[in-house]
């Protein structure tokens, strides 16, 4: 009996402990590839990569040669930037009007409100390219903006919401009931406790927009080219080496930045919850 | 001033917001399916008969739900275990391994996609070690198969298996697992009869946002899938930018919204029927 259960707790710890360790290697092993691919000395993504250099960084970074990349970096980076703004102001009003609301019209705007996470992208993108086209909108990056505030407002509204319903309710009440009005309690009360919540919210909706596809594969144009809709070109067409180098900046820049938020506002527990 | 506004109307904005920009567009799509011409003149069926009168078409409405079939299995497959030693880390190493885990999310798609042509190409790694090891002669072909689809794939989308899987299993509480061992029961049917029951509401989320995930995922589906797999997304790509046949794009377009929502409608139901058990 005993020799029976240690045999079937081994062969648990194998199982478990095995698959685990696959699914760590899987996860991890193409990020570390990408990245020592991107330093190679050849003309090709061999791996091992032969040699090191800095040539497709360096070509990566030549104002001349890579011009179009630039622009599509600037282009992603302003929209990001104002789809975010904007859906922090729409979201965390949202997230504060809608968290201790029990109506069930409060919970049907929520669902609604979430519902770019499950709905296929594609479906959305296409909708928004006829819509915009049939009232008689030329394609521009402010149309770009909408969109993507749309589908990246449900990330700030989680994480606002759940930065809400972890604050104490008697705290609203003692500020109501010394005097102060309720945009004094707002400003005073309220959002510095919910601060760090609606700030990672924030960054995972301009991650989001910096990577959204299914929105700037419909909107944008030659002249409004986004960043992933230009490296998909790149991929695509002929395996350009330079979007190891890309990859490179953007694993380096998301490494740092995930970094910054883990110790400021503590980005994975906010995730998990 | 002491005017304060009603609680509720804080989500007028944003509702306004999705009204016209959410809302009415996907309304328009509906609309334009039900136009004949490509110059949306003419309101008819045209449209839907032709897109299932074809059985091609079934097809790859079928492909692309079991793509995202595979795709959630193998996530499952190698993710549950992974959340399973997850939560009996010391958490200071759960920090390390939650901050490796959520890394890829914040990473691009395109570049995750990248990745795997380095990994899976004829000169990539898998093929390097293959031939190295004897194993192989010649290269294998991984790429432009379903199987290199669905090995990328299930990296890709493994972020969002594993993060309300180890939150719903972070909750358990631990005396459950030493009640269960100290009745005698194996660890295998520790896992079976206690924890796999109790962390099913995380295991259905991490299953339904995996599903939406892959069955859409158009750059990993055209790159490492390639012309001659086709899915749903890649034909409403092709029938919208390429061939501007907006009503039919439309058709195909909703064809996959309906597929993939009954999917997901199913799954939630389930997923609400094992956590009504579970408190009720």
């Amino acid at each position: 009996m005993g020799r029976r259960r240690s045999f079937a707790d081994l062969s648990y710890a194998l199982v478990v402990g095995g698959l685990a360790l696959l699914a760590v290697v899987i996860i991890v092993s193409p990020v570390v590839i990408v990245l020592m691919t991107s330093f190679t000395e050849g003309r090709s993504l061999k791996f091992p990569p032969q040699g090191f250099s800095l040539q497709w960084y360096e070509q990566l970074f030549d104002p001349v040669r890579s011009r179009p990349i630039h622009r599509a970096v600037a282009n992603s980076l302003e929209v990001a930037a104002w789809s975010t703004a904007l859906g922090v102001l729409l979201g965390a009003m949202a997230a504060l009007g809608l968290t201790r609301n029990r109506h069930a019209a409060a919970r049907v705007a929520d669902s609604v409100f979430m519902s770019p996470l499950v709905l296929p992208g594609l479906t959305f993108g296409l909708a928004a390219l006829m819509y915009f086209t049939l009232i008689g909108f030329r394609p521009s990056l402010n149309l770009i903006v909408a969109g993507h505030m749309i589908v990246t407002v449900p990330f700030i509204l989680r994480t606002t919401t759940a930065s809400l319903s972890q604050l104490d309710p008697a705290l609203l009440d003692s500020s109501r009931s010394l005097g102060a009005s309720w945009f004094y309690t707002m400003r005073r009360v309220v959002l510095p406790l919910i601060l760090p919540g609606i700030a990672a919210g924030a960054f995972l909706s301009f991650m989001a927009s910096l990577d959204n596809v299914p929105v700037s594969l419909f909107l944008s144009t030659a002249r409004t080219d986004m960043l992933p809709i230009r490296m998909w070109g790149m991929m695509e067409s002929t395996l350009d080496p330079r979007i190891a180098a890309v990859s490179g900046v953007l694993i380096a820049a998301a490494f740092l930045l995930m970094l910054v938020m883990e110790w400021t506002v503590g980005l994975t527990r906010r995730m998990r919850d | 001033m002491r005017w304060r506004p009603a609680e509720w109307q804080l989500a007028l904005p944003l509702g306004l917001a999705f009204a016209s920009l959410f809302a009415a567009p996907l309304l328009l799509l509906v609309g334009v399916s039900f136009f004949n011409d490509e110059r949306i003149t003419q309101p008819g069926f045209g449209q839907w008969i032709k897109f299932f009168g074809d059985p091609f078409h079934y097809k790859v409405i079928a492909d692309t739900l079991l793509l995202g079939a595979k795709a959630v299995f193998a996530t499952v497959v190698i993710g549950y275990p992974l959340a399973l030693v997850f939560i009996d880390l010391p958490s200071r190493l759960q920090r390390v391994l939650l901050f490796v885990i959520v890394m890829p999310l914040l990473l691009s798609v395109v570049v995750r996609t990248f990745a795997w042509i380095v990994v899976l190409g004829r000169e990539g790694v898998v093929n390097q070690l293959l031939i190295g090891l004897g194993v192989i002669s010649e290269p294998l072909r991984l790429l432009q198969t379903e199987l290199g689809l669905v090995i990328s794939l299930t990296q890709i989308e493994m972020p969002l298996m594993l993060l309300p899987l180890i939150s719903v299993m972070s909750r358990l509480d631990p005396n459950l697992r030493d009640a269960s061992a100290s009745l005698g029961a194996s660890r295998w049917r520790t896992l079976f009869t206690v924890i796999v029951p109790l962390s099913m509401p995380g295991l259905i989320a991490g299953c339904l946002l995996v599903f939406a995930s892959a069955t859409t995922a158009f750059i990993s589906q055209t790159v490492i899938g390639g012309v001659r797999l086709i899915y749903l997304p890649l034909l409403i790509w092709q029938q919208s930018l390429v061939v501007f046949n907006w009503p039919f794009a439309a058709v195909a377009s909703l064809s996959l919204l309906i597929s993939v929502l009954s999917v997901i409608a199913a799954l939630s139901f389930l997923g609400r029927r094992s956590s009504g058990n579970l408190h009720g």
